[in-house]
């Protein structure tokens, strides 16, 4: 291939890749879905109204109900002050549990429950084998704890 | 004892260093890596939540690491070359994007790998992800700028400031996880706080760390020596040296 | 030794993970490789060249890119 070709063929490569970059960049800012609102967020109407958003909690517990006979489930999202009802059809991720970081996307609706259409398990930075893990459970049993609240520190 | 560093800013007496050095990386790389994986894979325990998948750590944050950090390198470098008109430092930051590219696709690919069996999903356009995202088309994109410049200096010089313009996303890369409310969980590791998880995965994930730099370095200085080899094909040394030792 | 290579039923995850970085190894230590020997051949090529009078330089355009 004569070189002067293969030029032109680099920087057809390097405009797409910056291109597809900046492409990125304005598609996922823009979207709102790059980060996730909070309960509180929601209830206090700071969400989009018409296009999917985020929104990032714990699972209060207690709270799942699955419909029989289908895979609709309903649990509530909370970050300890305010609660967001989501309704949700499909399979959850393994890690998705009562008590423990969920982050669904999907949209307000008019119901007054978000309507998730992907639900994903946010997990903690804390790695611990299980018997550390049951010691410390074992340690907090007595006064209602709840798990570390990432969230609530980035709130 | 003073050692004269400007000596080696000259490429025909950093060739025969860098050439000692990469061997040198390369062993220690070998051995490191040998025993991080060992730790991480066999010794470590299982984490309580997540089971064994959780191991993707070993690899996963050692080359998201090396991803960010090789880009800081690079722009280093590219300042230097653009502040001195200085040979060796754009070719050490030419040598360091292939490398730094193959990290944030690891880095990409193993977070892939260990955020489908937990959070459940292979991708998600998570402030972190994405901008590590934006990081590898970074890197591609200097590769190919540099492959579309026929003229080494004039590359050397555009490449240096696209890797310049490109080094704000670093630390939005890195903060992403404090300054947003991200899927993406945030540090175990850190320089301010207490390491958040058992001391044996933190060992492994040390250890890999130290394995991950020492096969980077030597890579780098590697391919560095080519790159002088290339780049210098005219001058009297690379004469002598083929003359000396041939392509073996 | 099998319970090693299972990883608790995440085999999949953490071997594409483990697997797709030492192919990415290998590769980029052979691309080096070959990357050496070709600058080398080019630069010896470009001698002879050049030891051939400054006329007769068939290889002017030849680049390495790699």
């Amino acid at each position: 291939m004569k070189a002067r070709y293969r030029r032109f063929a680099w920087i057809g490569l390097g405009l797409a890749a910056v291109g597809i970059a900046v492409a990125l960049v304005l598609s996922a800012f823009r979207s709102n879905l790059v980060f996730f609102f909070t309960p509180s967020q929601v209830v206090a109407h700071e969400v989009p109204q018409s296009r999917p958003f985020r929104v990032g909690g714990l699972v209060e517990a207690g709270s799942l109900r699955r419909d029989p006979g289908s895979l609709t489930v309903h649990f509530l999202v909370t970050d300890t002050a305010k609660t967001v009802p989501v309704t949700y059809t499909g399979l959850l991720p393994d890690l998705f549990k009562e008590g423990k970081g969920v982050v669904a996307q999907g949209r307000m609706g008019a119901d007054g429950a978000f309507h998730a259409t992907e639900v994903l398990a946010k997990h903690d930075e804390n790695y611990m084998p299980p018997e550390a893990k049951s010691a410390i459970e074992q340690a907090q049993r007595g006064p209602e704890s709840m798990p570390s609240l990432h969230e609530a520190r980035a709130r | 004892m003073i050692v004269n560093w400007f000596r080696y800013s000259s490429p025909v007496s950093f060739y025969p260093l860098a050439g000692r050095l990469s061997r040198a990386f390369g062993v220690l790389a070998a051995g490191f890596t040998i025993a991080g994986l060992y730790i991480g894979l066999v010794v470590a325990p299982t984490d309580a939540t997540q089971g064994d998948a959780y191991r993707i750590i070993f690899l996963h944050v050692p080359t998201a690491w090396m991803a960010m950090l090789i880009y800081l390198a690079m722009a280093f470098w590219s300042a230097l070359a653009l502040g001195f008109n200085t040979r060796l430092s754009a070719m050490m930051a030419q040598a360091l994007a292939p490398t730094g590219a193959l990290m944030a696709a690891l880095a990409l690919w193993s977070g892939a790998f260990w955020g489908r069996p937990t959070w459940g999903t292979y991708w998600a356009w998570d402030a972190r992800m994405t901008s590590t995202l934006i990081l590898l088309f970074l890197y591609l994109g200097v590769i190919a700028l540099r492959s579309a410049i026929d003229d080494p200096r004039r590359a050397d010089r555009a490449c240096a400031l696209l890797s310049l313009v490109g080094a704000v996303n670093v630390p939005i890369i890195y903060f992403s996880v404090q300054w947003w409310n991200t899927l993406h969980q945030g540090s175990s590791i850190s320089f301010t706080s207490a390491p958040k998880m058992a001391m044996t995965m933190v060992e492994g994930l040390l250890v890999m760390t130290a394995g991950v730099w020492s096969y980077c370095i030597a890579v780098t200085l590697a391919r560095v020596r080519s790159i002088i080899v290339e780049r210098e094909r005219g001058s009297g040394w690379v004469a002598s040296l083929i003359a000396r030792q041939g392509a073996r | 030794m099998s319970g090693f290579f299972a990883m608790g039923g995440y085999a999949w995850y953490v071997w594409m993970s483990y697997g797709a970085a030492a192919v990415a190894v290998i590769v980029e230590i052979l691309a080096l490789r070959l990357r050496r020997r070709h600058a080398f051949d080019t630069a010896r090529m470009a001698q002879d060249a050049d030891a051939a009078g400054p006329a007769t330089r068939p290889l002017a355009d030849l680049r390495s890119n790699g």
